[in-house]
């Protein structure tokens, strides 16, 4: 009997902050419009890369191709062995990169958590500041360029998001707040250290944060191109992001090296190189990827978000 | 059982004879809390490097800077002092105001349209009959947060491609309007990055502001609704005073940051394009420019320094105001 009596009382609520049909139409409509509007685009991208180049030369990007043509895609995987490397460095910084980070900051976030901690004060400080106070490109660039000479290695591509600050004082806060301390009483009883409640009882209640937290700094670490602009020249590794901003102002940065594209020219001297087709296949391989996971992850990054939201 | 033996164990333990009991305290904290400053230490080495070296270098601002040695603390150590002169030839330049005018401006309708549309879209949501059909839509409008500012100039170079992008070929000849040459005419970008930066981050603030508006209890509604409220009293009576607080986070965080434009918008969307600069050239994009490409380092360190002395203080502002306003709602 409680529960219809709840049930009807939820049902009751949810119509009671319903909005009535006729605008509930509308704001449907609205809805479906704005979807379409995110959509375009992408699609716009994928329609421009299985075109035929000659005629969107002529004719512009068309939402449909008007001949199709997998020119671009071919262009692409005749020269395939940079995009393969460029794919190979982004897993790498990305995947490496957020381990390393999820490590250093949770394990900077437990002291701090603990209120019978003397010095948590001082060190929650000196990780708030770094929000505060950013003291800018110029010496951020020196320090990797000229103080550790870090030029184009793997490393500079990850280090600046190994610790995050917003980050370690979201774990901080959730081993606050989550964390029953006399769970971690009762195991300091039972004779364990800090270390093993630590890996034992706090870090296996954490995998919520920790799986949003490392879901940011994936995607932070996979979109990541301006550590690229400034410290990797031509010769170093190649994200994929950067791979595209490059092919973006010069389309030959597809190709691995301009004897590849000569060799090309030579087999074949009426071969016209798909500028325009191929740059937005290569857009394609690159987004390729966040389409697929974004759907499974999205709510892990939602609950990051809104918990980050949250001062703590 | 077992606690109560353990504390009572304890107890006498806790107060030993006064002459060893410091000793023994002092052997106890770093026994016990020792291994944290270890789980510290790899965190604050990353600070070191990344923040605060840094953070100390800012002060190259003040300096002639000279290149004799390859090492950066060198030069740090061996050039000379000038002073404010950096400074002085930075605010002699008209650059000066311009960055600062577009940094503040474009900052400040970004923060409104984020909260208007934020906070609209989340209200839409909320009233959206078919909850399966709000989750979709929510995950469409969320997509381009995700995407990176490269493939956000993509995109937008789709669009706007002189020669063949869709608007100058498709769009503008429907309605017989004359091709525009987007890169090379700044009149148009205060109106194409506002969009540009609304699409892209609508789907992050409508996010959160609908988790707060789900949090509140349904209640309230029904009482309004039992006396008579309209949907719209509703809204402004109900809705925007219990989400309030995530209101002003939310914007006060933006607001601290309003000296700091979004590099990857002002530098790849634009193209960098020069032509642009009177109403794209942000300070971040200034610096980069300044420093990167004609290597000045005095003029570009001074505007950073400038920046972020700026910004330190707007923080503290902020949350100042916010703290006198209503305290709890204050971050710090």
């Amino acid at each position: 009997m409680t529960t219809t009596t709840l049930k009807r009382k939820r049902a009751k609520a949810f119509s009671v902050s319903e909005v009535s049909r006729g605008s509930n139409l509308a704001i449907n409509i609205f809805f479906w419009f704005y979807t379409l509007l995110c959509v375009i685009p992408l699609l716009l991208i994928l329609a421009v890369s299985f075109s035929d180049e000659q005629r969107v030369q002529l004719n512009g990007y068309k939402l449909w191709p008007e001949k199709f043509s997998l020119g671009a895609y071919d262009f692409l995987v005749k020269d395939w062995k940079p995009i393969v490397e460029s794919y190979g460095v982004s897993l790498f910084v990305t995947i490496v990169g957020t381990l390393v980070a999820l490590t250093i900051m949770t394990l900077y976030a437990y002291p701090i958590s603990r209120r019978d901690f003397k010095h948590r004060g001082i060190f929650t400080f000196i990780m708030f500041f770094t929000i505060l106070f950013n003291s800018g490109l110029v010496p951020f660039y020196l320090t990797y360029k000229q103080g550790l000479h870090l030029q184009d290695t793997m490393l500079v591509l990850m280090m600046p998001f190994f610790v995050q600050a917003f980050f370690v004082l979201l774990i901080r806060t959730f081993f606050q707040n989550s964390i029953p301390p006399a769970l971690m009483e009762s195991a300091k009883i039972d004779g364990a250290g800090e270390l093993r409640t630590f890996f034992q009882i706090v870090l296996p209640l954490s995998l919520p944060v920790l799986a949003s937290v490392g879901l940011l700094c994936t995607m932070n670490l996979w979109n990541d191109w301006f550590n690229s602009l400034l410290f990797i020249t031509p010769d170093g590794p190649m994200s994929i992001q950067f791979r595209m901003y490059r092919a973006l102002l010069d389309i030959q940065y597809l190709s691995s090296n301009s004897q590849a594209y000569s060799a090309i020219m030579q087999a074949n001297p009426n071969f016209q190189m798909p500028s325009e087709t191929a740059r937005m296949a290569m857009a394609v391989i690159g987004i390729g990827p966040i389409i697929f996971v974004y759907p499974f992850f999205q709510r892990y990054f939602i609950t990051g978000l809104t918990v980050g939201a949250v001062k703590g | 059982m077992e606690m109560e033996q353990a504390t009572q164990a304890a107890i006498p333990r806790e107060k030993p004879k006064k002459a060893k009991q410091e000793k023994t305290l002092n052997q106890s904290y770093w026994s016990k809390y020792g291994i944290f400053y270890l789980m510290m230490a790899p965190a604050l080495i990353v600070l070191i490097i990344n923040n605060y070296i840094p953070m100390v270098g800012g002060l190259i601002a003040f300096k002639n800077m000279t290149y004799s040695s390859p090492s950066f603390f060198q030069n740090f150590a061996d050039s000379p002092w000038v002073g404010w002169d950096n400074f002085k030839f930075l605010f002699q330049t008209s650059d000066a105001w311009l960055i600062t005018r577009n940094t503040l401006l474009y900052n400040v309708v970004f923060i409104v349209m984020n909260l208007i549309f934020g906070v609209g879209f989340a209200l839409l949501f909320n009233s959206l009959r078919s909850k399966r059909l709000a989750k979709f839509h929510q995950t469409t409008m969320f997509l381009p947060y995700f995407l990176s500012m490269i493939i956000m100039a993509y995109l937008v170079y789709a669009f706007l491609n002189p020669e063949i992008g869709i608007v100058n070929k498709v769009i503008f000849p429907w309605f017989g309007w004359e091709p525009i040459d987007w890169y090379t005419e700044p009149k148009w970008w205060p109106v194409i990055l506002p969009l540009i930066n609304i699409w892209r981050n609508v789907g992050y603030y409508a996010v959160i502001y609908l988790a707060a508006i789900i949090g509140i209890d349904h209640e309230y509604y029904e009482a309004a609704t039992i006396d008579g409220a309209s949907k719209w009293r509703q809204i402004w009576s109900i809705t925007i005073p219990l989400i309030r607080p995530v209101i002003i986070t939310m914007t006060l965080l933006q607001i601290g940051r309003i000296f700091y434009a979004d590099f990857g918008l002002f530098f790849q969307v634009t193209r960098n394009a020069g032509a642009l600069y009177d109403t794209t050239l942000v300070i971040d994009t200034y610096v980069y420019q300044g420093f990167m490409v004609m290597g000045d380092i005095g003029m570009s360190s001074a505007a950073g320094l400038y920046q972020a002395v700026i910004g330190f203080v707007l923080v503290l502002a902020s949350n100042l105001v916010v703290r006198r306003v209503s305290r709890d709602d204050a971050l710090f």
